[in-house]
């Protein structure tokens, strides 16, 4: 049982240390791919275990919860260690068309599979001081990903990152600190158990402020999103696909785990606050992609938008909406991903990412075109795609609930969603290249495989999500049962104890 | 004692905060530094303190004999101290890196990222984005 848990966060940390020994020949990008390809398979595995016989867990070192190191596997961690390794995979073939070996020689791929691995780590964990230790991981390889190839750019927009980071962390720990000193506990299960039963639930929901604020950041939620524009577009177009599908998805994680299992004792309150956040966070994404011109600094806007509709649907909190979060989570993962590539495609074909600089992609590229409009049209949430589905159930949700402005917000949210990626579409695409020089598909060169390959197999799966919702709908709605009514989780993680 | 820690806690968050409000960035990463030092302070602190022996567990047996110190606090606290100082090491070398690669440390001063939006791009630098082939 323990294996199945293990091998999805030992696989990234031993290819690592593979593709750091290979860094100077060509077979690092290999070994990386490979690694990700078997991490794939494990994370598979894990899956369909967790969706035959439920929560899965193990204990490390042999110390029984809520002693030891607790790593277990609902439906939700199963569902989002997949989704990192399809994205992992997809970036890591694309990573052997984009870096160069200089880069290479840096250990980019090693870094690129510690930051896969750290991710893994903070879905699978059960204990919170660890989820705090696998947030530094994932940090700390994000910097280096950030900052590799040191352009003035990134290093401005890493001070940004950095520094914005380090407060959230502080934040965090000192959360941590304090909920240990009010429940004497740090494994989750046992939290939820220590909560319930605690005698001062003021502190604690004055507490569960610290965390949303931590994973609020990390999120990239209003008001404390600014590093993400700030930074996401300055790295190399690889490690901005993996930032923008997990890195803010870890701290939606953290809240929908952490905001069902631990800190249910004043749902008034805290689903409140999480609304107006949600709200709030949607509107000031899309208006501030609307004001941007820049290709990745608009996805980046959107990145934020998108994880208002997240939030939205922790803060209605009823079965239907937490579907249609987690429905949407998985759609977010897989289109953001996608768009963040095909910009990497769209600055080699065209030489810049600057909408008032390029153009001309529609005649050059016909069919790359139309892997650009496949995620694109997803994330507005046009009908065949898988955009549409849970936007569908979270406007259904606050509808059910009585919030009229709530679901009039997200839907105009959306039109500017089109708004906004149709001008990049008529900017990058439609309108003839300012310089009158054609863009030419002969700057891919050999590399044309590896670019293209992962952003038609996401697009694909864009399509195969869109065309059968109804798997990813059960999958979803057996998440949000699995967290509504936490009885299984914390069996699993109790095991012996009475 | 709690209350002595309690208070240097509060000084050590208060003269952080003032410094992470400057403009220079160099200011900003003392005040991370104090702030964060006042958060390990903080766990060991609502971890109680304790004068208690210290916490073995004898041979044979599963929990500890009497009264101990709690020990799951300290182990909290060195991994944090360990963390900490490896990302303030990192933050410090940016800090470097950005003053010899910006020419400044003032936060304000820092908009190559993000430029004014009224500016036209220079093609020579909207096009540095793009990386090299591989």
């Amino acid at each position: 049982m323990s294996w199945l848990l293990t091998f999805p966060l030992i696989l990234p940390f031993a290819t690592a240390v593979l593709a750091y020994l290979a860094r100077k020949s060509s077979a690092g990008r290999w070994i990386s791919v490979a690694g990700s390809l078997l991490a794939l398979v494990a994370a598979l595995a894990l899956f369909v275990t967790v969706s035959d016989e439920g929560v899965v867990s193990a204990q490390m070192g042999g110390w029984d919860a809520p002693y030891g190191i607790t790593l277990v596997a609902d439906m939700l961690s199963a569902v989002m260690v997949l989704l990192t390794t399809i994205t992992g995979l997809s970036v890591a073939i694309y990573a052997m068309g984009e870096i160069n070996p200089a880069q290479e020689k840096l250990g980019y791929h090693s870094i690129f599979q510690i930051l896969l691995g750290g991710i893994t780590g903070a879905f699978l964990t059960g204990d919170l001081f660890n989820l705090y230790v696998w947030f530094e991981v994932m940090l700390i390889a994000s910097f280096g990903l950030l900052i590799m190839g040191g352009k003035p750019t990134q290093i401005d927009g890493a001070v940004k990152y950095v520094t914005l980071n380090l407060i959230a962390t502080v934040m965090f720990l000192s959360g941590i600190g304090l909920l240990y000193g009010v429940t004497g506990t740090l494994n989750m299960a046992d939290l939820h158990d220590a909560v319930l039963a605690s005698d001062r639930p003021g502190l604690i929901v004055i507490l569960s402020m610290f965390f949303l604020i931590a994973f609020g950041m990390k999120a990239a939620v209003f008001p404390l999103f600014s590093w993400l524009p700030a930074s996401y577009h300055t790295p190399t177009f690889a490690a901005s696909a993996i930032f923008s599908a997990l890195l803010t998805k870890v701290g939606v994680y953290s809240l929908l785990r952490t905001f069902t299992l631990i800190f249910t004792l004043d749902p008034g309150f805290t689903n409140a606050v999480l609304l107006w956040v949600a709200v709030l966070t949607m509107v000031v994404g899309v208006i501030g992609a609307l004001a941007q011109t820049e290709i990745r600094r608009i996805l980046s806007f959107q990145i934020v938008s998108s994880i208002g509709f997240l939030i939205l649907g922790l803060a209605i909190h009823s079965p239907l909406a937490i579907t249609g979060a987690v429905f949407y989570l998985i759609h977010n993962v897989i289109v953001k991903a996608n768009l963040f590539l095909v910009s990497g495609v769209i600055a080699r074909v065209t030489g810049g990412t600057d909408l008032r600089l390029i153009g001309g992609m529609y005649r050059t590229a016909p069919l790359l075109s139309v892997l650009f409009l496949i995620p694109a049209f997803a994330l507005s949430g046009f009908p065949p795609l898988s955009g549409f589905w849970p936007k569908v159930l979270l406007v259904k949700a606050s509808l059910d609930q009585g919030m009229w402005v709530v679901a009039a917000v997200a839907l105009i949210v959306s039109l500017l969603t089109i708004l906004s990626l149709m001008t990049l579409w008529s900017e990058a695409f439609w309108k003839p290249h300012p310089e009158a020089r054609e863009p030419s598909l002969a700057t891919l060169g050999s590399d044309r495989l590896a670019l293209v390959l992962p952003i038609a197999a996401l697009g694909l799966l864009t399509l195969l999500i869109g065309v059968f919702p109804q798997p990813i709908l059960e999958i979803s709605e057996q998440v949000a049962a699995q967290l509504l009514s936490p009885d299984l989780y914390l069996t699993a993680v109790r095991g012996v104890l009475p | 004692m709690e209350l002595l820690l309690s208070a240097s806690v509060g000084i050590l968050v208060a003269a952080a905060i003032y410094l992470m409000l400057s403009r220079s960035l160099l200011r900003f990463l003392f005040g991370l530094t104090l702030i964060s030092n006042a958060a390990n302070l903080l766990i060991f602190a609502s971890g109680r303190l304790t004068a208690g022996a210290p916490p073995l567990i004898p041979e044979g047996a599963y929990a500890p004999v009497g009264d101990v110190a709690n020990a799951l606090p300290q182990a909290l606290v060195l991994t944090a101290i360990v963390i900490g100082f490896g990302l303030f090491a990192f933050s410090l070398v940016l800090a470097i890196r950005a003053y010899s690669e910006l020419g400044t440390l003032e936060t304000s001063n820092m908009r190559l990222a993000e430029p004014r939006p009224d500016l036209r791009p220079d093609p020579s630098t909207a096009t540095s984005n793009e990386t090299s082939a591989g």
